[in-house]
């Protein structure tokens, strides 16, 4: 089995890149090979997916509601002026 | 729905990541309506109308907080925080140089296994939360947008001013962090449950 040409090391840096899109296409094959091989860097891939999905179920951050309503009363002034 | 209530609350996450305060946070977003009916920034049509009402956040809670940095020193160095920062991982995770496989793990990483309800717990997410939280102010704004908020990677960089690579390299240096905050805790707990 040859080594591939990116190490893990580097691989940990270029994640978001991958990620991203943002990848010349060489890059990205040499990538997803040393991804192949390597289940330390499935794992470090995966647990960066993880991280955005958990991320992303953040609780709503709702305007509270009655900073909401002084809101919508001082638009609704607003237009009466 | 109003337009309040469709865009209020991403106004106010972004107002919260210049202006900590949640109160002078919904100020600027009081602010920011007042200006769209006074036409501050007439709105025509080139970017969708929820980067524009970003925009506008942005940029008066910028001012914002400029002005309310006054009594808070060091916070002018919040820029130059990101700038020096070492690479994603302690280099002892890796082979050094010298050795079979340089630059390969030698300590990999654990996967973190736990079940669905666990990970969308209540204290898992307060985790993310803190670690978000933590984040040097640049990439605390990029990673609330991009990943809490699920802006694109081109409105970030429309919204915060930012070359698509710096967005890039902020997004990369914020998820690292907060990847290892999780791993801390996940993989960190899981040695407890095995003693």
């Amino acid at each position: 089995m040859s080594v591939p040409e990116l190490t893990c090391e580097e691989l940990v840096e270029v994640v978001t890149d991958y990620l991203e899109g943002g990848m010349p296409a060489e890059r990205r094959l040499l990538f997803e090979e040393h991804l192949a091989f390597c289940e330390g860097c499935q794992t470090y891939l995966e647990q960066m997916r993880e991280t955005i999905r958990l991320t992303g179920t953040l609780m709503e951050d709702d305007l509270e509601p009655s900073a909401r309503d002084a809101l919508l009363g001082v638009l609704r002034d607003w237009k009466r002026r | 729905m109003t337009l309040v209530d469709r865009h209020g609350p991403s106004m106010l996450r972004l107002a919260r990541v210049y202006v900590r305060d949640r109160a002078v946070a919904e100020e600027v977003v009081q602010e920011a309506w007042l200006g769209v009916l006074r036409g501050i920034d007439r709105f025509e049509g080139r970017s969708s109308l929820r980067t524009w009402l970003l925009r506008i956040v942005a940029n008066l809670a910028r001012t914002r907080a400029v002005r309310e940095a006054h009594s808070v020193p060091f916070s002018a160095l919040a820029g130059a925080e990101d700038e020096e920062e070492g690479p994603s991982l302690p280099p002892d995770r890796f082979r050094g140089p010298d050795e079979r496989w340089a630059g390969h793990w030698a300590v990999p990483p654990e996967p973190w296994n736990r079940p669905e309800d666990e990970l969308l717990s209540g204290e898992t997410l307060a985790l993310i939360a803190a670690a978000i939280d933590a984040l040097p102010e640049r990439q605390r704004r990029v990673i609330t947008l991009r990943d809490v908020e699920g802006c694109s990677a081109a409105e970030v960089c429309n919204v915060l001013e930012l070359s698509e690579t710096n967005q890039r390299v902020l997004l990369h240096r914020a998820r690292t962090k907060v990847r290892q905050a999780l791993d801390d805790y996940l993989t960190g707990s899981q040695d407890r449950d095995r003693p």
